[in-house]
Order: structure tokens, then C-alpha cells, then sequence
């Protein structure tokens, strides 16, 4: 049997919430959403930290064999089984969805009427694409081994990475090469393992048909994740997006710069189709601006509200199974305001550019921030004032503008992007609209 | 090396203090802060930090009666701003009266004990737990402009006590190529440790505080040492963050007692001494 080893780091974190149901008032509305499916070669990890008590989540998107699946994960601190466990995809996804960068709309007031605050609501979310020697003898001692779900988990200490790598060979892992000095750090470092693989006769007996996350729990000071071991092996940059959960405020890292990415700016209406490419292209050039040396915040939010909201708010009880085990399991409701902090972070990287772990911090600062992008519908109604050839000059001027952002941001040509507002973002004809739309034609020339 | 040049003495006197080029060198980096590149400082706070730290010095130097000397006062205040972030404006003017304060209320022998922002730092991270020290990564770039800015302006100033900056480099470096090694870690990991704005502001700011630092250079060496050692200790032992700041604040209390065993002449900023003293 050869099963192939991905490896996986992680991290820790935690904190609670009461509920303000989402949905504040708000003129303009979530439309979609650019979730972590988008990447491929990423990996999700939940981190509840709580002033040392650190409960890690590790969804995987391994799609191949189960039989093939192994994880070696490394903890700051020895673990038991009741320190191991399954949760529900469900979860992890959920919370990636409501965190996910994501894209609003407005409508431009009729210029010849008085204002007059109205919304639309718009749902038209955007699914992204998107037995063997003896261990003593080689120094590495089993602690304990058992099954959780549909994984097979085993406990391991180790005096020294030779051992322990000839141990997980011999079980019939396939190590890949530069592990064995990673390893070792590790195990200087006084670092514990645990290694899963898939039971497959639990798996069936279960009926699943995915890979549930694991999740473990355990006391340390280190707040970390661990991420040299998914370098070792990578063919190119891997995205790693992190949930942290905690009581008082935003996680940075503190051995890299943490950058929010480029939001709350105004890019043309036609990109509602496209969201999660000119999410992706936006990501890409953020990365190579910043020369894939910093780590991006994608959202940073108390649990409790959000505005506008992705996705339904998280009920206190997903919350404390995900790590928040302060927040009183309130059932469906959210978490209430005020308890649980959530940071979105998201990195790509590879060894080059990230020789270190992740060290993480809790800092006190409780800023909201989500990446949230805008779309200002242009008004086609008929226009009966002699303020309406104003509005519309300054269109173009507004327009333009738009389109320079989205160059910018993406990296796109903007001739392409012009000549797609020209023939995308105009009149459709549509009920409501100046049956004379010649105007908009005439406005490019 | 100025006396060559046609200088009036009071430019002279001016370009031989080596704060005047700290301030320019800080007050750089703090524009770029705030307007480049942008690593969290926020301009009310820092607005807040430079007010208080000043007001502080000018009210405890009419109490205490000697001339008003707002150089120290403004190396320190920036300082905090490009380190020192908390989630309230109060707490940032907390820390500055902490920092200018503790010059003129915590002396032995005539010296003040601890170097102002470090012991701002170290009062606000671990009394308040609600402030945090800035993880200063500021680009490869930037920290390599800065390293040379910063070395520069001490050739220049041929400042004799700026030897502990290179024995805490040569110690803290030395040390995290130790672990590395010990480890089997690549160098890449040492030297990605190094890459901090903060560590170059500790280094040439904060331990290299002239008042604040044994007399003797055998003594200097071994406090910069000292220094390295606890903070590792504090940092990959203790997993206290900022570590740095916590060692220097607490091994301050050794300077005296190394002051004794290794005695040498009292440090002053302008090598003519000035009437009234400083603080």
C-alpha cells in the first residue's frame, strides 16, 4: 500500500457573539461572493483561540483516492483522543462563504426627481468555479491510536526525524524529500504528530463520500500555524486561507506584514457576471505587488452582525463546534454580539517567500473591514430635466473612472475593459428604461 | 571632521548631536508610514503620542526646574508611534506620560533608569492588555534603506556608545543562527527573523539610549548580551512576543550595579556640558 502524504500545517485561536440578526439596513445589496472554491491547491483552516486554548479546524480539498489520503499534522503539545475529532464540512463552508469577499449594487436615483432612498434586492449569486518495525526501536513511540469517523489516527512522539520518518515510510507513506529536516526542527521544537488516514471500511459504513475536517484541541502558548511541512513538496504556490476565531479582536501575523486587500472601490457593472475572475485577477496582482510577501485580510468582523451579509449569519452552536466554546450553545441563533471576533486571512506562498511558520497575534483592534466591491448601476429611465445632460457627462467621466480602477486592480487592459462598459453596461431595453437610448451610443464619440 | 568646515560654532554643536539626524531619520520613516507603506499607524494616535510626550517633558521640566529639552521627547514619541498600537487614543497618551514620566520619576545616581519607550512599551503590552507591539515588517527594501540610514548616522556622529547596537546585533543575529543550526533550519529563517523594522528600531533607539546604559564598554557588552539572551529566552521559551522589549526593561535594572563594578565617564549629548543638566 502507497499512500501519498499531504502534509498540512495549522494554528489557533478563539471568542463569542449575541444576536443582531444581519441584514441592516443597507442601499445596496450582496450579490455574490468570491469564496475559497476559486483556488485551487487550497487549504481551510479554522483557528479558535482563547488565551492559550487553541481548537484547529483543517478542511482539506483532497479530491483523489481516499485510499491515497494521509495528514501529518504537527501540534505544539502532546494530545489525546478526546482531543481529536470530525466536523461537518457543512461548517467550515459556511463560514467561508460568510466571510468571502464580496460584491454590492447600487442604483443611480432618477437625476430629475427628488431623491428618493429605494433599493433592489438582487440574488443572483455567482457560484464560483472554483505494520512495521517496531516504532520504539526507531525512536518514535505511538501514543495512542484509534479511529475518529472515517479516519484512522495515530499519535506519535518522536526523539529525532530519522526515526521518525523511517517509521512513516514503513507504515507506507511516502515522505517526500527536505520532510526529514522539518521534522526534526519540529521535534527540537518538542512538537507532537498525528497522522490520519482514511478507514475506508468507516467510510463506507458511514456513507460519506467526502473527507470530513479534522479538528483538534489542545492547550499552548504557541499561537502558530505550522506550514513548512506543505512546502516541502509543493509544485508552486499553495493558498491557505485561515478563520480565525477570537474574543477581542483582529489576528495578524507577526513575522509578516498583514495587508488588507484592495476594497470598497467602484468597478464597472458588467464585472456582476464575472465576479469571481475579477476576484481571482485582483488576488493574483495583489500578490505580485506585494511580491508573495505578506499575508491579505479578506474580512475581520464581530460575529454578531455583518452588513451586507454574504451569507446567513453562524449560529452560536456551528460557532462553538468550530472552536468558540465560550459562546453559550444558543441553538440557530447567532452568536451574540460582542463575543466572537473573526478574521479572514489569506496567503499564498511556498517556501521561498514564507521560510517561516505562521506566528499569529490577537490584537485588541476591533475595526470592521471585508473586502466589498461596487457596482453604481447608471439611471436609464427617461430624463425630462436640464439636469439630465449634466448627469450624463459626468457619466462618462464616472464610468471611465470605474474602468481605470479595474485596470488597475486586475491587471486587465483597459481598452478591453472600455469597450466591454460600452457594450455591456448600457440600456438592455428593458421595461422602465428611455425607449431612446441613442444617447449612450453618442456619449462614447 | 567638522572642524574643517567653515561652520559657525552653533551649527557645529548642532550637526554633533546625534539626535537632531534621529529625528529626521524617524520623522521618515513615520511620513512614509502614514502615507506609503501602510504598516497601521494612525495619525490621531500619533498626533496624540507627539502632543503628550512634549507636553510631559515641558510640565516635568518646570517642576523640576530645569530648561525645556523636547529632542528626547520627540525621538520617543515617534518611536512609539511606529511600535506601539492599542485600540483607544487615551491609551496612546497613557503611554507617553508613562515614557517622558519615568525619566524624570524613576532616576538612581542622577541616571534614569529605563529608556522611555521601552518602558511604554512594556507597561502598555503587559498592564493594560490592550496594546501590542507592530511586527515591523516593512519590505526588504525599506529595512535596507533604513539599516544603512540608521549605521549611517552613527559613523557620522562617531557616537563612542553606539558600540551596543552592534553587540545586541551581533548577539540577537548570533543567537537566531545558533537556533537555526541547532535546529537544522535553513539561514533563510534567521535571516527572515532579522528583516524587522522593529528589531532596527529597538537596536539603534532603544538599547543604544545613551542615559540608559552602563558607562563602560566592557559593561555595555555584556548588558547587549544580556539582553539578546533574555529576550531569546522570553520569545522561543516563553512564547512572549515582545520579548525584546521585556528584557531591556527588566536587565535596566542592572545598569546601575554594572555602572559600580565597571565605572566610566557619564554620557552627554554635546560633548561641552551644558548648564542646568538634561533629563
Amino acid at each position: 500500500m502507497t499512500l501519498r502524504s499531504t502534509f498540512v500545517a495549522f494554528v489557533a485561536a478563539a471568542i463569542v457573539a449575541l444576536a443582531a440578526p444581519a441584514a441592516q439596513a443597507f442601499c445596496g445589496f450582496y450579490v455574490a461572493k468570491a469564496d475559497s472554491k476559486l483556488y485551487n491547491k487550497a487549504s481551510k483552516v479554522v483557528l479558535a483561540w482563547d488565551a492559550g486554548k487553541t481548537v484547529i479546524t483543517m478542511a482539506s480539498d483532497y479530491q483523489g483516492d481516499p485510499r491515497e489520503f494521509a495528514l501529518v499534522v504537527p501540534v505544539p503539545t502532546f494530545i489525546e483522543r478526546d482531543q481529536i475529532s470530525v466536523v461537518e464540512p457543512t461548517l467550515v463552508d459556511h463560514l467561508d462563504a460568510f466571510t468571502a469577499p464580496r460584491l454590492v449594487e447600487y442604483f443611480d436615483n432618477d437625476p430629475c426627481q427628488p431623491p428618493i432612498e429605494y433599493m433592489r434586492a438582487l440574488s443572483s449569486a455567482v457560484e464560483d468555479a472554483a505494520a512495521p518495525r517496531g516504532a520504539n526501536s526507531l525512536g518514535v513511540t505511538v501514543e495512542a491510536t484509534y479511529t475518529v469517523g472515517e479516519y484512522d489516527i495515530a499519535i506519535l512522539s518522536a526523539r529525532e526525524s530519522d526515526g521518525l520518518t523511517t517509521y512513516l515510510t514503513e507504515s507506507g507513506y511516502s515522505i517526500p524529500d527536505g520532510a526529514a529536516a522539518v521534522l526534526g526542527s519540529y521535534i527540537k521544537q518538542k512538537m507532537r504528530f498525528f497522522v490520519a488516514k482514511v478507514n475506508l471500511g468507516e467510510q463506507q459504513r458511514l456513507g460519506a463520500t467526502f473527507l470530513r475536517p479534522l479538528q483538534v484541541a489542545y492547550q499552548s502558548p504557541k499561537f502558530m500555524l505550522p506550514i513548512r511541512l506543505g512546502t516541502v513538496n509543493a509544485s508552486g504556490p499553495q493558498d491557505l486561507f485561515v478563520f480565525a476565531l477570537t474574543r477581542n479582536g483582529r489576528v495578524e501575523t507577526s513575522n509578516y506584514r498583514t495587508v488588507k486587500v484592495p476594497s470598497n472601490v467602484t468597478i464597472p457593472t458588467y464585472v456582476k457576471g464575472s465576479f469571481a475572475a475579477f476576484y481571482k485577477a485582483t488576488f493574483d496582482r495583489a500578490v505580485e505587488r506585494e511580491d508573495m510577501r505578506v499575508v491579505f485580510q479578506e474580512y475581520a468582523w464581530d460575529l454578531g452582525w455583518c452588513d451586507p451579509c454574504a451569507a446567513d449569519p453562524l449560529a452560536a452552536a456551528d460557532l462553538n463546534k468550530l472552536g468558540a466554546r465560550w459562546v453559550a450553545e444558543a441553538g440557530t441563533q447567532p452568536a451574540p454580539m460582542g463575543q466572537v471576533f473573526v478574521t479572514r486571512l489569506h496567503v499564498r506562498y511556498d517556501r521561498e517567500h514564507f521560510p517561516e511558520d505562521l506566528m499569529l497575534m490577537e490584537t485588541r483592534d476591533n475595526t470592521t473591514f471585508q473586502g466589498r466591491y461596487i457596482l453604481q448601476h447608471p439611471f436609464f429611465g427617461k430624463l425630462t430635466c436640464p439636469d439630465a445632460e449634466k448627469y450624463r457627462s459626468e457619466l462618462r467621466v464616472r464610468l471611465t473612472q470605474e474602468a481605470l480602477t479595474l485596470a488597475r486592480l486586475t491587471g486587465w487592459r483597459y481598452d478591453d475593459i472600455l469597450a466591454k462598459v460600452k457594450a455591456q453596461s448600457g440600456p438592455t431595453g428593458q421595461e422602465g428604461e428611455d425607449p431612446d437610448s441613442s444617447w449612450w451610443r453618442r456619449m462614447w464619440e | 571632521m567638522w572642524g574643517s568646515l567653515a561652520l559657525s560654532s552653533r551649527w557645529r554643536g548642532w550637526l554633533v548631536d546625534a539626535r537632531h539626524f534621529q529625528i529626521a531619520a524617524l520623522a521618515t520613516l513615520l511620513t512614509l508610514n502614514l502615507t506609503w507603506l501602510d504598516f497601521g499607524a494612525d495619525p490621531r494616535a500619533c498626533a496624540v503620542m507627539i502632543a503628550t510626550c512634549c507636553l510631559t517633558q515641558v510640565a516635568a521640566s518646570r517642576i523640576v526646574g530645569i530648561p525645556v529639552e523636547l529632542r528626547s521627547a520627540l525621538i520617543t514619541s515617534f518611536s512609539l508611534s511606529l511600535l506601539l498600537r492599542t485600540d483607544a487614543l487615551w491609551l496612546y497618551a497613557l503611554a507617553a506620560v508613562i515614557a517622558v514620566g519615568s525619566k524624570f520619576l524613576i532616576r538612581i545616581d542622577g541616571k534614569h533608569v529605563f529608556n522611555p519607550a521601552t518602558i511604554a512599551i512594556v507597561a502598555l503590552v503587559f498592564g493594560s492588555g490592550r496594546a501590542w507591539v507592530t511586527p515591523g515588517q516593512w519590505g526588504a527594501e525599506l529595512w535596507f534603506a533604513t539599516l544603512l540610514g540608521f549605521l549611517g548616522i552613527m559613523v557620522l556622529q562617531r557616537a563612542r556608545r553606539a558600540d551596543i547596537t552592534l553587540f545586541f546585533l551581533l548577539a540577537h543575529g548570533g543567537l537566531l543562527v545558533a537556533r537555526a543550526l541547532w535546529l537544522g533550519d535553513p539561514l533563510a529563517i534567521p535571516a527572515h527573523q532579522l528583516e524587522s523594522g522593529s528589531l532596527l528600531l529597538f537596536a539603534f533607539f532603544m538599547i543604544s539610549d545613551p542615559k540608559t546604559i552602563p558607562d563602560s564598554r566592557l559593561g555595555r557588552l555584556i548588558f547587549a548580551f544580556a539582553v539578546a539572551g533574555l529576550a531569546h529566552y522570553f520569545v522561543f521559551f516563553g512564547q512572549v512576543r515582545p520579548g525584546l522589549y521585556l528584557a531591556l526593561a527588566l536587565l535596566a535594572l542592572t545598569v546601575w550595579p554594572i555602572d559600580r563594578l565597571l565605572p566610566a565617564s557619564r554620557h552627554q549629548w554635546v560633548p561641552a556640558p551644558t548648564p542646568g543638566g538634561q533629563v
